[in-house]
């Protein structure tokens, strides 16, 4: 019993350190909070309902699908939304963060629109194929979705630390104009930036749709909100924050609804983000994105 | 190498700079003096590509590059070492060293950090650590010697010598006369206007956003004008008052 929600736990929590990654490499390059992250989320896991479900293609493809589109989406963000914006006489630093949020509503109503409102079923081959170790039953999806966002994390981290670019995003995080004085094309790394960041985004709508078998158009908002919940409690910005964070809530959350009362489940983030704020408002790592290790 | 005619600029509405006119021959160390305030880092960012003039134009081995961004410019040969050093704090050592070869794609990069490296011994004894965790004359060294990584035609160095123990400062400046007479020319922007003309060519003396009095090196320590505002007993110590204060 334990065991297995410990299992549980850290299943939802890998999913939620990837889209807090996704929200704290946006907010280390360019220090806004991007309120369309969870939108472009949902965007991913409708791609993946509509390419598994209606076309029939295998789960692989339908990630390729999703991080395409979502990174489409970052990509025009960062073009239309956010770099007109930027470095312009006069514009107030809100206006990029309410730029998103514009985003995230037409987003929202857009795929309202087109997928009607209610949730639509995920559905994968191995949705029901468990298997059994001792007294503990694992589902696969459990493991999939475990196996994709570790190697994602691990990915990222060593692309972070080790390549070229990942070291140019790390310094354009530290200091814009350090960055552009080394050579760094820096409006070109803010753009890679928010594409990996969406695309990440777009990966996690799919797990979490095969997690909950379930897809809606409200599902950007509340896991947007909890993606904010854990980037503030492992510090803005901080790669190393999110990912831990996000274990956090993740293992919290399922403990809270197996011992406890359930109908609290989702006011945990929230729970935390209060006493993080009030006992160490920087969060756990509290520093920037370039320590990205 | 590097010319600038009648550079005009301003910081929103606050005009930084009034119609510098200034050149700086290749081979040379050029140092530029003046007062906290003059424009001088105005002038170096200028010239970098963080700012962009509103009027008049640079010019760069004789081709226009008056609204090149930084990361252009340092391709073309333009290497900034700014004023407060700004390593990057939380990256390693040995990071920033790669940071500073960034745009290059030629194998001799690695060889050249570890020579860089021989240079500064202090540099490798702590490449792994993040470079925040330097003293100051560390991390000043840390950034010129990124900066050189680079192969700029022209550096520019603003106020090297800041908040730095005079034993440090006096290896500040042989360093950098080393590294012009391995053939790169200097730009160098200082306080301590007598070491700083001892090393140089020429130099140009700013007060509030324009050039005052240009000529070489040796004039100037003789200048009585320059005497008197610059090298003098009194100024050099208010000096010293305005570096504690920061
Ligand atoms: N970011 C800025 N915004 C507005 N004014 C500035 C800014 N930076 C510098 N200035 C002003 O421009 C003038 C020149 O500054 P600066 O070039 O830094 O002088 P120096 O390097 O010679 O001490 C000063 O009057 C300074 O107050
Ligand atoms: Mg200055």
């Amino acid at each position: 019993m334990l065991l297995e929600q410990l299992i549980n736990g850290l299943t939802l929590g890998s999913i939620y350190a990837i889209v807090a990654l996704g929200f704290t490499l946006v907010f280390g390059v360019l220090g806004i909070i991007n309120m369309a992250h969870g939108e472009i989320f949902m965007v991913g896991a409708f791609v993946g309902v509509m390419t598994t479900g209606v076309l029939g293609w295998p789960l692989w493809l339908a990630f390729i699908a999703s991080i395409v589109v979502t990174g489409i989406l970052g990509y025009l963000l960062e073009r239309m939304t956010l770099r007109p914006l930027r470095g312009k006489k006069g514009v107030s630093h809100l206006a990029p963060l309410i730029s998103t949020i514009g985003v995230s509503i037409l987003l929202e109503n857009l795929s309202h629109h087109i997928f009607g409102a209610g949730n639509k079923p995920f559905r994968t081959e191995f949705a029901e194929i468990s298997i059994e170790i001792g007294s503990v039953s694992i589902y696969i999806v459990q493991i999939v979705i475990f196996v994709i966002s570790i190697v994602l994390m691990i990915g990222l981290s060593v692309w972070l630390s080790k390549t070229k670019a990942g070291k140019a995003l790390r310094a354009t995080a530290e200091n814009l104009e350090t960055a552009s004085i080394l050579g760094v094309n820096t409006k070109k790394i803010i753009t890679l930036t928010v594409i990996i960041a969406s695309a990440m985004g777009g990966i996690a709508g799919i797990l979490v749709g095969m997690a909950f078998n379930s897809v809606s158009p409200q599902m950007g908002l509340a896991i947007g909100l909890k993606g904010l919940a854990i980037i503030i409690l492992g510090g803005m910005g901080n790669v190393k924050g999110a990912m831990v964070g996000g274990l956090i809530l993740g293992l919290s959350e399922t403990f809270l609804v197996a011992y406890g009362d359930s109908g609290y489940r989702d006011a945990i983030a929230f729970i935390m983000i209060i006493f993080i704020l009030l006992l160490r408002p920087q969060g756990i790592f509290g520093s920037k994105i370039a320590e990205g290790r | 190498m590097l010319k600038l005619s009648n550079v005009e600029t301003y910081y929103g509405q606050i005009q930084a700079l009034k119609g510098i006119d200034m050149e700086v021959q290749e081979g040379k160390i050029i140092t530029l003096l003046g007062a906290n305030g003059a424009g001088k880092s105005t002038t170096m960012k200028t010239i970098a590509g963080l700012l962009n003039p509103k009027k008049g134009t640079v010019e760069f081995l004789g081709e226009k590059v008056t609204a090149l961004r930084p990361d252009q410019l340092l391709r073309k040969g333009i290497a900034l070492v700014p004023e407060g050093r700004a390593i990057l704090s939380s990256m390693t050592v040995l990071e920033n060293l790669e940071m500073g070869a960034y745009h290059r794609k030629d194998k001799a990069v690695k060889a050249e950090i570890e020579e860089v490296m021989q240079r500064f011994p202090i540099l490798k004894e702590r490449q792994s650590q993040m470079a925040g965790t330097l003293s100051g004359g560390q991390q000043q060294m840390l950034a010129i010697a990124r900066a050189l990584l680079s192969k700029p035609k022209l550096l520019l160095l603003d106020e090297p010598s800041m908040g730095l123990a005079p034993l440090i400062v006096a290896d500040i400046f042989n360093i950098i006369k080393e590294i012009n007479s391995a053939g790169t020319t200097v730009l160098l922007v200082e306080q301590n206007a007598k070491q700083a003309l001892k090393i140089a060519d020429y130099g140009y003396v700013m007060e509030t956003g324009k050039i005052i009095v240009e000529g070489n090196a040796a004039d100037l320590l003789t200048d009585p004008r320059i005497v008197e505002a610059y090298l003098g007993r009194k100024s050099t110590s208010e000096q010293e008052l305005v570096k504690e204060g920061n």
